[in-house]
């Protein structure tokens, strides 16, 4: 009833968002930082901008997650930051004593004009930066893109700041997950270790993310990709990014920097999307795939059979970031579902081109909306119903509005646990997608089942 | 021992170890992992629970984004203060201005919603490109004929506490343009009170009980015209101190309205909060009531904090909150279950904060401003805690470690105020200080090396 107030007429609005399915550029900054082992995230900004990440990080991945702050005060922002920066860098050093601060600007460290690679540079001349020790940054105006492009921004800066080539190739590939979960990190590596293949895999949270309880509060956990690594990632014999949003601006300007050649796929999530992914490790490798990934396609091959008339036709609506959607509704073509209605509030005309072209055949007339918000996709859910929802956790309203099943699926979930820990990408994370489809309609069907036709078997 | 900046010493002090003499109101170290907000977070905690108006962010979208829903301030009627709106700022404006955008967006939002005001709050960049956010306010005020009330909340303007001042000011702009006809003599305003789990709903059914009239609560289920006509009730009760005291002391300034500071957490606090209000008014009718009321009150629940504190009697808790004086309150109730406060600190408590949490606390307890996560954790471990009270971002470390944890801040989904508030939070400490995971689990392991692991 939260959102009874929505209209089901759509008005084009300019000005107004309205529940947005985005946010802003430094989280996802300081999400892809963590994935560094040792390396502390540093909200170039005021308080609050550090203070919202964290708690919303917290939320998602229910760990601890450590980011400082240059605490701006009104002074700083007339006079710059130039001093609040070179003073947190000494700060940090010398108190939390990380490997790595990656520092990434807000909305008002943006505005104001901070030149931070020069701040950071009269660091390391003054003395403030210890050896063997970093300052990388990245710019993330908060009035620009998302908190994916901010994923995207610190991810490269990860190249510019470190990757090397030696002149000597290396026998490894150089993997950038994009913006997904540690468990699908976890995920993407044992799947390449099950192929014999090595790999650096950045930004890496598993292991950082999604630690163990040990009785200890680890500042700096054990995962991350290590500076050596990605150092080594300008040798490595190429690249393989997933996600064009996400982690293609990495991966080309490795490209440039190194030489390194790169392919950038979807994400591999989903039956279609997963074979391409290990076709293309494969060959670019130069492996062979083991039985026991082919065993794994075909156990979901089995489970979708098993299943699918549970799925035909049904009308779905999804929201959330650009990578993701773009796999999921693959996938869910794949799986006979119309995917009818589709936003994702990160600006882009590429997402809503691809999302057509994936659609051509079988929803022509999808609803798609790049810089979107949720407002808008509510409204599309009332003029033309949907069987099922996919989303993150602000959805539920929605849901629970219209009265629709409801599958939680990207970043923010702050209601529900499993995501941080098992994978959706690879064939293993499709089964477990399909896993929730089914649950979802299965579940509604029970629910709503007239006592005469409520039966045991489905 | 907890390793601790050279600059941050002089804001921590262990009870009976040294003279008092404890820092605060300073800004953060730049560079440390401050558990602090912003002024913008500081305005739209404080406003937000008004659910029938509009709550309009003037920024790039992330700040609406992370301040969406996150309250769980409930309302009894209207939910507009749940959905999210913001101007979500793009480059073009950052240059050109984002007046145009805010003018459509107010409109765009009054003619679907209809609400009884609006609130539009400037957030980080608003000050650095200088919209005149008033001006356009007004305009729309002018041509809705509603109030539309900036909040001038620009992050960097100094702390969660200016936030307050900028929520407070607001408000003080809606008091006293509705009616004050139809207010009893016996009249109070409920102020800090943001009806987190329904508080607020306990807490003036007990007012009630007594024979006063609620004007307004403000701002927990806070409605536009309640608030309107605040200015007439008798007695303002501000219990978020930090908040809302600004309010009270110009209320009282502009209308004489005189202010008590309560707290309703802990049966000692809650009840002198009902006998302070009784003894204002000093009517005899009225203070036998409020005794009944306590007396009924503290007879159902006090049986079965005997159980609870039987099982906690001799564990230690660690406390870290937003505002100092809830801690006084938290301090009490835990001594009721029999436990000792062996850490407490806030974010932003002032010196008579501290000085009287000194005098309430136990010898050797470790008192602490503006901490981080890494001295917190220290602390946790050297005292050997077995329950650590705070927020979102302490949750996490303290079940790392091993420790209990209740949040007693935003995120608390059971009612924690008032007399059955006191059963809810000794059932909340008993569930997590003794839940058996705790048996299975390391719980502060031996320190393994490198400065930064704390456990
Ligand atoms: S929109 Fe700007 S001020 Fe708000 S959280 Fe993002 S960077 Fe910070």
């Amino acid at each position: 009833m939260l959102l009874r107030h929505t209209p089901s007429e759509v008005k084009e609005r300019e000005a107004l968002v309205v529940n947005p399915a985005k946010t802003c550029q430094p989280i996802g900054a300081m999400y892809a930082a963590l994935g560094i082992h040792g390396c502390l995230p540093h909200s170039h900004g005021s308080q609050g901008c550090c203070a919202y990440h964290r708690s919303t990080l917290t939320r998602h991945y229910k760990e601890p997650i450590m980011a400082s702050t240059s605490s701006f005060t009104e002074g700083a922002s007339v006079f710059g930051g130039q001093a609040n920066l070179v003073e947190a860098i000494n700060n940090i050093f010398t108190i939390y004593n990380p490997d790595v601060i990656a520092v990434h600007t807000t909305c008002l460290s943006e505005t104001i004009g901070d030149d931070v690679p020069q701040i950071v540079s009269k660091a390391k001349d003054d003395g403030k930066i210890p050896d063997g020790k970093y300052v990388i940054h990245t710019s993330t105006p908060s009035y620009v893109g998302s908190h994916v492009t901010g994923f995207a921004n610190m991810t490269k800066s990860m190249v510019n700041y470190f990757s090397e080539s030696s002149g000597t190739e290396k026998d490894q590939l150089n993997i950038i997950p994009g913006w997904v979960e540690p468990s699908d990190m976890r995920e993407i590596k044992r799947m390449t270790g099950m192929m014999g293949i090595k790999t650096v895999l950045f930004p890496d949270t598993s292991d950082v993310l999604d630690t163990p309880q040990t009785g200890k509060h680890h500042l700096f956990p054990k995962g991350g990709v290590t500076i050596p690594e990605l150092r080594s990632t300008g040798d490595s014999r190429a690249t393989i990014a997933l996600g064009q949003f996400a982690s293609g601006p990495a991966a080309e300007a490795l490209d440039a920097k190194c030489k390194v050649p790169c392919q950038v796929l979807d994400l591999p999530i989903g039956l279609m999307a997963t074979d391409r992914f290990v076709d293309a490790l494969r060959k670019t490798a130069g492996v062979s795939v083991p039985d026991a990934i082919t065993d794994e396609r075909g156990r979901l091959v089995d489970l979708i059979t098993d299943m699918h008339q549970y799925f035909y036709r049904k009308r779905v609506a999804l929201f959330g970031d650009p990578d993701q959607l773009i796999a999921m509704t693959e996938f869910l073509v794949s799986l006979d579902m119309l995917p009818v209605h589709i936003v994702t509030g990160t600006p882009g005309q590429r997402f809503e081109q691809r999302i057509r072209e994936i659609l051509k055949h079988d929803v022509p007339q999808v609803n798609v909306r790049a810089a979107g918000d949720s407002f808008l996709l509510h409204q599309w859910i009332k003029s033309e119903p949907v069987d099922l929802l996919i989303g993150n956790t602000y959805g539920k309203y929605i849901a629970r509005d219209e009265d629709i099943p409801f599958v939680r699926f990207g970043f923010p979930i702050l209601d529900r646990v499993g995501h941080s820990l098992f994978p959706s990408v690879g064939y293993v994370g499709a089964m477990r997608l399909i896993e929730k489809f089914l649950y979802a309609f299965q579940d509604r069907q029970d629910r709503d089942a007239l006592e005469e036709k409520f039966e045991l078997v489905m | 021992m907890v390793k601790v900046l050279e600059e941050r010493k002089g804001q921590i002090y262990r009870k009976g170890s040294e003279p008092y003499a404890m820092e605060c109101g300073k800004t953060s170290l730049a560079g440390s992992v401050s558990q602090r907000a912003c002024v913008f977070c500081g305005s739209r905690v404080v406003l937000y629970p008004i659910a029938d108006a509009i709550h309009l962010v003037h920024g790039p979208v992330g700040c609406a984004a992370y301040t969406w829903d996150i309250r769980g301030a409930l309302s009894s009627g209207p939910e507009l203060h749940r959905l999210s709106f913001s101007t979500d700022l793009r480059e073009i404006e950052v240059i050109h201005g984002g007046e145009k955008k805010l003018y459509q967006s107010l409109v765009e939002l009054i003619d679907r919603y209809q609400p009884r005001a609006a609130f539009v709050y400037s957030t980080c960049i608003i000050g650095i490109i200088g919209d005149d956010v008033g001006a356009v306010c007004k305009r729309v005020s002018a041509e809705k004929g509603i109030p539309v009330l900036p909040v001038h909340s620009e992050g960097f303007k100094g702390t969660k506490k200016d936030g307050y001042r900028a929520a407070c000011e607001a408000l003080l702009q809606l008091i006293g343009t509705g009616p004050a006809e139809g207010i009893q003599p016996h009249s109070i305003n409920i102020l800090g009170d943001f009806n987190l789990a329904g508080e607020v709903w306990m807490i003036r059914e007990y007012y009630e009980k007594m024979g006063i009239q609620v004007v307004a609560t403000i701002t927990g289920d806070g409605r536009v015209d309640q608030i309107r006509r605040a200015h007439g009730a008798a007695l303002n009760l501000v219990q978020c101190s930090g908040s809302m005291n600004h309010l009270a002391k110009m209320l009282k300034e502009k209308y004489g309205t005189p202010y008590l500071q309560v707290s309703y957490f802990g049966i000692e606090d809650m009840a002198e909060a009902l006998y302070q209000v009784a003894r204002f008014f000093n009517d005899t009718a009225m203070m036998r009531r409020t005794e009944e009321l306590v007396r009924d009150e503290i007879a159902a629940v006090y049986p079965q904090l005997l159980e609870y504190r039987k099982a906690l009697t001799g564990k230690k808790a660690a406390i870290y909150v937003g505002g100092a004086f809830k801690a006084f309150s938290l301090v009490k109730a835990l001594r009721i279950l029999g436990m000792q406060t062996a850490v407490v600190g806030s974010q932003t408590g002032s010196s008579e904060d501290y000085q009287q949490l000194r005098d309430l606390c136990d010898e050797g307890t470790v008192i602490v401003d503006d901490s981080n996560p890494l001295e917190l954790a220290g602390f946790l471990k050297e005292k050997g805690v077995d329950l650590f009270i705070g927020g979102v971002k302490e949750r996490p470390i303290a079940y790392k470690m091993g420790i209990g944890f209740c949040d007693h801040n935003h995120e608390r989904k059971i009612a924690l105020a008032g007399f059955v508030g006191m059963l809810n939070f000794a059932r909340e400490v008993h569930g997590t200080v003794c839940s058996p995971i705790w048996k299975l689990v390391p719980r502060y392991s031996c320190c393994g090396g490198g400065v930064a692991d704390v456990g």
